[in-house]
């Protein structure tokens, strides 16, 4: 028997004596050095006598335990190390220290950071990295930037919290993919093999389609439809004989999904059938467009994914019309009449039938603009939003302006959106902005902080503002920090607007403050 | 000029988390005017809700704090401001060889009041009466014993009835009571705690505390050290300006590591140093009442040349700080030196063997890895594991250190004791400390 179990067995036998009380119980004689020395005289006494005699003798005594097993340390992560001041602004971006929040613009700041330290290939304080994949646990939206962020460290931690569970789901930078992408898309949950799927056609397109096809039958119906959607990237001409396979699938979302993606592909057999259709409805002469509604939905164009009734309830032909005109290529409008996408926009349309039919051609630049966002034609996106607009004219009232302007350079969408901002205000402007590529120009930005002094003067409240104040705090340029301070000292002290730009100043003053960091 | 503090010791400032968020809103240079820095303090106008902004200033050095704003927090959210903006960068905080009048009426008037501080204390001391102080220490004396003795008498009966039959509820509150009445706190502390140890330790603590009772029983018997230990267990407390008078300990400290924990009714820092030359341990303890820092503030890794006085007992380690030379000045980015599992657990039964009622002693590990096992955290030098102490520690903090770690060995300070050990501060692989409390 060794010492430790003998200690044990002793101290088991006191234990038992106290449990049952000395009244009913005999005092154990434990035989331990200097327990000769204690005093029987009351038997409770002599137990606690005896008990510390133990309890001292044990604590002096202690032994470690044997080792234990120590997993296979973490692989070196070899990215430079965050400069110091960023890494002391990742401390305070992520509120450690105490279960506390981080204050409102804190959090909107966060993923700018986040996304600028992951661009430029840092490696964070491995003090920092539980908080920071805590933070993405609860914000789905930074996972794939803190994921890339922790690298190596937070691989190696994430399996042994279950907590952080996700983090092996979430792709990364400088994965080189452990599991091998045929097992992750035989065994993988759906979100990773949606996110696999993605990756591969970003690299290889083909590939990625056959992975695909190698599994689709098996697939459930709104598995399918996600699939499909990944296929967008990489989209070719490559893609169409599955995608018109796919078009005589079981499920309607499937059937409409790959009906889409077709359309977009100017040169597939669906846009040809869908032209043929279209110069059928819409014929160019004397200067007219003369249009004859299709009278019929019939099997085929069901199959290329013309739904038979409107879900808004429109009139049947308008509908198959609007449907068949947004589905062609819009190459085929410039082609067959000669007309710029400006001109064509302007021309009169008539019914082919003789009288009336102005209003087609509301309908025909409803379709085109929708066949402009689907095939991201920027000619047409330009046409359809009109020149910037300039005030004392009045403008066309563009169909989905945000939606368009997504399509046009990332500079002709923010010239845009600064001259609707100038001429309008920001009362409309939340999803035009929402549009424009972040960090804003200086020109967009100036324009906003004008409308936001605009809206100061004209005494409107700063939370009326809320969404587009939450955005610019986000995404203002930096150098537009000092035209802000001067706002909030001109405004009068004590009011909402004071507090509106002292607070952005101060968020402004942060985020440069914060990249520069980053630039090192 | 005093080196800028980072952003993580100015938030450990903040009596409490709102104070840290307010203080973040205040952390750019927007609100600020006139900030500057010099004379070892630092200052600054904010603009707040009213016309005239507030003032705020910073003595670096103990540190100390003045703000013209109402708040009832210390230090307010503005003071805190300024600091982190100071620490944000040198851009923000202008040097400037002199403070402006405000703030120097402030830092002479400080100096002014410790001075007359002292000089008062000296002629207490000098006024004091030895016979009535003799007479009362009489007095309290034969209360604690008394009390130590029904005490005993409670626990025994406790045994002869069995622990599995325990007492009603409130019972020990009740003779926690009693021990307050008896002026022994710490009797008190031990017995109020009884009420939640779990039926399989209460045989140990029963002991504990029986030994103690029964050591002050006796205590003229004592050697001296130990009669010192047992009364200031039993819960008396020696006050700092008498200790500092007598022998004190001049070193050169490097603070191994800092923890705060908190209840309702006080906040308790603990600051554990070692000194270069003598190789001594010493935990200085700090209070601050809830919504106040405590006002010790010396952060880990850094050096101090300071007299040290150490509380009277058979293994002394609480202190209280003296003389200070010298701003805390950087330590050299290295790692302290320190023990193997198996020779910190002994360096602590030897402890025990001079003061049996230590739960754990200050120790360095070097080379442990920490391991989640489904016991729980480990560390493990690869020949031999000691547990981390279980609940000492928050889950994050545990996680921090994991990720310090990274499966590779690393250097830790800490409280190793019979319960296992509670981790401090980690040093990571750039040897730069890494606080875990």
């Amino acid at each position: 028997m060794t010492a430790a179990a003998l200690a044990g067995d002793q101290w088991a036998d006191l234990q038992g004596a106290a449990l049952l009380g000395t009244d009913r119980r005999p005092l154990p004689e434990p035989g331990t050095p200097l327990a000769e020395s204690v005093d029987r005289t009351d038997p409770a006494t002599a137990l606690l006598d005896l008990a510390a005699l133990a309890a001292v003798r044990r604590r002096a005594g202690a032994l470690p335990t044997p080792a234990v097993d120590a997993p296979a340390p973490a692989p070196d992560d070899t990215r430079p190390a965050l400069p110091e001041p960023a890494a002391r602004r990742l401390a305070v971006l992520l509120g450690t220290r105490g279960g506390h929040g981080s204050t409102a613009n804190l959090a909107e700041l966060l993923p700018q950071w986040l996304a600028a330290a992951r661009a430029r290939g840092y490696r964070p304080p491995p003090a920092l990295v539980p908080a920071l994949l805590d933070t993405a646990r609860a914000r789905s939206e930074l996972r794939g930037d803190a994921v890339t962020l922790a690298g190596p460290l937070g691989r190696w931690l994430a399996p042994q919290n279950p907590d952080w569970r996700y983090v092996t789901r979430t792709a990364a930078d400088h994965d080189d993919l452990d599991r091998p992408g045929e097992l992750l898309w035989q065994e993988g949950l759906f979100a990773e093999r949606v996110t696999h799927l993605t990756r591969l056609r970003r690299t290889d397109p083909a590939a990625g389609l056959a992975l695909l096809a190698s599994t689709w039958p098996t697939e459930r119906a709104e598995d399918r439809v996600l699939f499909l959607d990944a296929l967008q990237d990489g989209l070719s001409g490559a893609d169409e004989e599955f995608l018109e396979a796919a078009l005589g699938d079981r499920s309607k979302n499937v059937r409409a999904t790959a009906a889409e993606l077709l359309s977009t592909l100017p040169g597939s057999a669906l846009a040809a059938r869908m032209a043929d259709r279209a110069r059928a409805a819409v014929r160019f002469a004397d200067g007219r467009l003369h249009v004859t509604p299709p009278d019929a939905c019939d099997a085929a164009m069901q199959r290329d994914g013309i739904p038979v009734k409107s879900p808004t309830g429109r009139g049947e032909r308008a509908w198959w019309f609007g449907e068949v005109a947004a589905a062609a290529p819009l190459a085929l409008w410039t082609a067959d009449t000669g007309l710029t996408p400006d001109r064509l926009l302007a021309v009169p349309t008539v019914d082919a039938d003789g009288g009336g039919g102005a209003e087609w051609a509301e309908d025909l630049r409803e379709a085109w603009a929708r066949a402009a966002v689907r095939q991201q034609n920027a000619d047409w996106a330009r046409a359809l939003l009109g020149a910037p607009p300039r005030p004392g004219r009045e403008s066309r009232t563009p169909g989905a302006p945000a939606k368009l302007l997504a399509v046009l350079s990332p500079a002709e969408r923010a010239a845009w959106t600064a001259a609707f901002v100038q001429t309008h205000g920001l009362g409309d402007a939340f999803q035009l902005l929402g549009a424009c590529a972040t960090p804003w120009t200086p020109p967009l930005s100036t324009a906003v902080v004008a409308a936001l002094k605009r809206a100061a003067e004209l005494g409107s409240y700063p939370w009326s503002h809320s969404g587009v104040l939450g955005m610019t705090e986000r995404a203002l340029a930096p150098e537009t920090a000092p035209a802000v301070e001067a706002l909030a000292a001109d405004t009068s002290p004590d009011t909402a607007w004071s507090d509106t730009f002292t607070r952005l100043a101060g968020t402004l003053r942060f985020r440069q403050a914060m990249l520069g960091e980053l630039a090192g | 000029m005093e080196e800028r503090w980072s952003t993580e010791h100015v938030l450990s400032l903040a009596p409490d988390p709102a104070s840290q968020k307010a203080a973040g809103k205040l952390s750019g240079p927007a609100p600020w005017s006139g900030a500057g820095t010099g004379q070892g303090a630092l200052w600054g106008l904010c603009k707040g809700s009213g016309s005239t902004p507030y003032r705020t200033a910073v003595e670096l050095g103990t540190p100390a704090y003045k703000c013209s704003c109402p708040s009832r927090k210390f230090p307010c959210k503005h003071a805190l401001g300024l600091l982190l903006l100071w620490a944000s960068g040198p851009e923000a905080v202008t040097a400037a060889a002199e403070a402006p009048d405000w703030v120097s009426e402030w830092l002479n008037g400080r100096s002014q009041a410790a001075a007359d501080k002292a000089a008062k204390q000296q002629a207490k001391a000098a006024d004091a009466d030895p016979e009535a102080a003799r007479k009362r220490a009489a007095k309290r004396s034969a209360r604690v014993a008394a009390g130590a003795l029904d005490l005993r008498l409670r626990l025994a009966d406790g045994i002869r009835r069995g622990l599995a039959d325990p007492p009603p509820a409130g019972a020990w509150d009740e003779v926690a009571a009693r021990m307050v009445d008896a002026q022994a706190p710490g009797l008190a502390g031990r017995v109020r705690a009884l009420a939640d140890t779990p039926q399989d330790g209460l045989l140990e603590e029963y002991a504990m505390l029986h030994l103690l009772a029964g050591a002050y029983g006796r205590i003229d018997a004592l050697p001296e050290a130990l009669a010192a230990t047992v009364r200031t267990r039993v819960g008396f407390t020696t006050d700092t300006a008498e200790l500092l008078a007598g022998p004190t300990v001049r070193d050169r400290w490097q603070v191994l590591g800092s923890r705060d924990t908190a209840d309702e009714r006080l906040t308790t820092r603990r600051v554990w140093l070692r000194g270069a030359k003598t190789g001594r341990d010493a935990l200085l303890l700090a209070f601050g009442r809830p919504g106040q820092a405590p006002d010790l503030a010396l952060p880990t890794g850094r050096l101090l040349e300071a007299d040290v006085a150490f509380h009277p007992g058979a293994r002394p380690l609480r202190a209280v700080l003296g003389t200070r030379y010298g701003d805390p000045e950087p330590a050299p980015a290295a790692v302290p030196a320190g023990l193997s599992p198996a020779e910190a657990l002994a360096a602590y039964g030897d402890a025990v063997a001079e003061d049996p009622w230590l739960d754990s002693w200050p120790a360095v590990l070097t080379d442990v890895v920490p391991v989640l096992t489904p016991d729980g955290w480990q560390l493990t030098d690869g020949r031999h594991t000691l547990p981390v102490r279980r609940g000492a520690l928050a889950d994050a903090a545990l996680w921090r250190l994991a990720a310090v770690s990274a499966g590779h060995p690393v250097t830790l300070f800490g409280e190793c004791g019979h319960a296992g050990f509670t981790p401090v501060t980690a040093w990571d692989a750039e040897h730069r400390p890494v606080g875990l409390g």
